[in-house]
């Protein structure tokens, strides 16, 4: 297979080409499109060479979105801005419960432990649906409706499995007799902890940070559900303004490009990672 | 036992050692999962008993136990049928298609090399995106009268495809966007499982002689089976249940063509308010992903222990 022929090596190149082609077009004709004026989209035969146009940014912060049918008020930026709340405030909560949950399932075997770890595992599984139609007659009657409060508290439906398994795996490599070492030189199990088991396992942390980060961002059912309008992120903002601003696609391209750039940016800075965390630590890359 | 319970007995079982609260410390760590847990929970059951009762949010005075009602009446309905047979289908077309492309990339970027690495890493960003927003980029690159990929399929003749919007293509449009955003996830996976496969069989074979193809599917394929299998099962039970995609392209349309369950399930429920019907059709919907799950469970965790050198 390593000494291929020159037909096997033209088959390779053209094969990686294609797959090249097809994966990542849309997201550059999307991010081209984003830099074009409607003119400029509907014109046929599409062109690749054009003048770029930063209207459809300027448009989407400022608010103030001009079609034929008048002005038109949008707040996207809101969307993003909720999106960063979200998601930031959802991984920090499921970081705080999950590491020392994930420390005490590797260092303690207890029944219970099992029973946690699974039963999330479990429901990661599930039909989102099934948790949350039941939780939306809830919320209502508990006033967690359409609140950054209600909202990151379901996400960690997302965050806590992701962090539980993949710190806990950490934990697992880590040998105890490190932190036994240190206890007998008279510390306690909570110095221990966060002077030997965390900094060990900080790049597990740091990667399942960034992964919850990454699937809260860009989650779509749970905001659709339980969100309205000013407290929707990117996701559900998206498919709204293209409700709303109906034939303004530049605007639309623009609007995609600013809801995946950041978790695009985050995935090429943690790809070293990605294996592990997506198959919740059973690969590792 | 309760929760007090277990934890004196666990606290009683050491009383001669100095720091009994120790014993403790994992169910004190654990507390807050244990909470999130019962936030699951509790909404689970409920989903339960709704399917249970003739629920509808604009009749409540009409609310009451039915027993099985709701499912029985599936049996004569149409649209549950419909709905079970598109799932399916879906869900066998994508993981299928998924799995063929992702196997055939990670076995062409096996060899680690920068390029391999780079292409490998650019393939990462579908699967970054936002499913509901790449429904939405693909959504314009098939608009009909601007968009790219009508405009190419112009060029080979076809005109008038109508992809999202046409009951004959949609299907394969949403198919195209799922096996667009997922096949990364399959490809990564298997490479990595193909880059940790031992060498000495593949050194053995080379030397040998023996022919590329028989090493292929003696040597490569058994081994790289649990990881083909935990891919698999992974993508099973997110597939069956999408919804990311179909709600943003069509929202289940056009007519009932893309009605999957979550789809169905939703509308059900905001549109016609009828809680019991939608219950009943999700707590079938877990049925079968709980089955798969538990197969899936066993798989990874053996794949698991092997990743982290307990096997």
């Amino acid at each position: 297979m390593e000494h291929s022929s020159l037909a096997g090596r033209i088959f390779r190149g053209v094969a990686l080409s294609l797959i090249l082609i097809f994966f990542m077009f849309p997201i550059v004709w999307i991010f081209l499109m984003s830099f074009q004026s409607n003119d400029q989209i509907l014109r046929i035969p599409p062109r690749i060479l054009f003048e770029p146009t930063l209207a459809n940014y300027e448009a989407l912060i400022s608010g103030q979105l001009r079609t034929a049918a008048g002005n038109l008020q949008i707040s996207f930026m809101r969307n993003l801005f909720n999106s960063v709340v979200l998601s930031s405030a959802a991984v920090l909560l499921a970081l705080l419960l999950g590491v020392p949950a994930a420390y005490a399932f590797a260092r303690f075997k207890f029944r219970l432990g099992e029973t946690i770890a699974f039963t999330l595992l479990s429901f990661r599984f599930a039909p989102p649906l099934l948790v949350l139609l039941p939780l939306s007659l809830y919320y209502q009657e508990l006033g967690l409706n359409d609140t950054y409060l209600g909202i990151v508290w379901v996400y960690q439906l997302i965050a806590l499995p992701l962090i539980l398994w993949i710190v806990r795996g950490y934990f697992e490599d880590i040998s105890p007799d490190i932190e036994h070492a240190y206890r007998l030189a008279g510390h306690s199990w909570r110095e221990a902890f966060t002077r030997i088991a965390v900094p060990l396992a900080g790049p597990g942390i740091a990667a399942a940070g960034l992964l919850s980060f990454i699937f809260c961002w860009n989650n779509f059912v749970f905001a659709l559900i339980l969100a309205s309008a000013d407290k929707q992120p990117v996701t559900v903002g998206a498919l709204a303004f293209v409700t709303a601003s109906g034939i303004q696609y530049g605007q639309i391209a623009a609007a995609i490009v600013l809801s995946v750039t950041p978790t695009l940016l985050l995935a090429l800075y943690a790809q070293r990672y990605l294996v592990e965390g997506l198959s919740l630590g059973a690969v590792k890359g | 036992m309760s929760m007090v319970q277990l934890l004196q007995t666990n606290a009683q079982a050491t009383p001669a050692r100095p720091r009994p609260r120790v014993r403790l410390l994992p169910y004190l760590l654990s507390l807050p999962a244990l909470l999130v847990c019962v936030a699951i929970l509790v909404p689970f059951v409920t989903a339960a008993v709704y399917s249970l009762q003739r629920y509808r949010l604009n009749l409540p005075y009409l609310r009451g136990f039915i027993g099985a009602g709701n499912y029985i009446d599936f049996l004569s309905d149409p649209a549950f049928w419909n709905t079970l047979r598109i799932s399916i289908t879906y869900t066998a077309v994508t993981v299928v298609v998924e799995l063929l492309l992702g196997l055939g990339i990670a076995l062409l970027l096996r060899r680690p090399s920068r390029f391999h690495n780079a292409v490998s890493i650019m393939l990462l960003l579908p699967l970054m995106t936002a499913p509901a927003i790449a429904a939405l980029m693909w959504k314009l690159m098939t608009n009909p009268s601007f968009g790219i990929l009508s405009y190419l399929v112009g060029l080979f003749g076809v005109t008038d495809f109508k992809w999202a919007s046409d009951p004959s293509s949609a299907l394969f449009t949403v198919v195209l966007v799922d096996v667009w955003v997922y096949t990364p996830f399959i490809m990564i996976l298997l490479l990595a499982g193909l880059r940790s496969l031992p060498r000495q069989p593949f050194e053995a074979a080379a030397l040998d002689g023996v022919p590329a193809s028989f090493v292929f599917f003696r040597i490569t394929l058994p081994m790289l089976a649990p990881y083909i299998i935990t891919a698999s099962l992974f993508r099973l039970l997110d597939s069956i249940q999408q919804f990311d995609i179909i709600y943003a392209m069509t929202q289940g349309g056009p007519g009932d063509r893309l009605m999957v369950f979550q789809v169905q399930a939703y509308l059900e429920f905001f549109q016609y308010t009828n809680v019991g019907r939608s219950a009943a059709l999700l707590m079938i919907l877990w049925l079968i992903t709980n089955i798969l799950s538990n197969i899936f469970i066993k798989n990874w965790l053996r794949l698991r222990a092997r990743a982290h050198g307990h096997a």
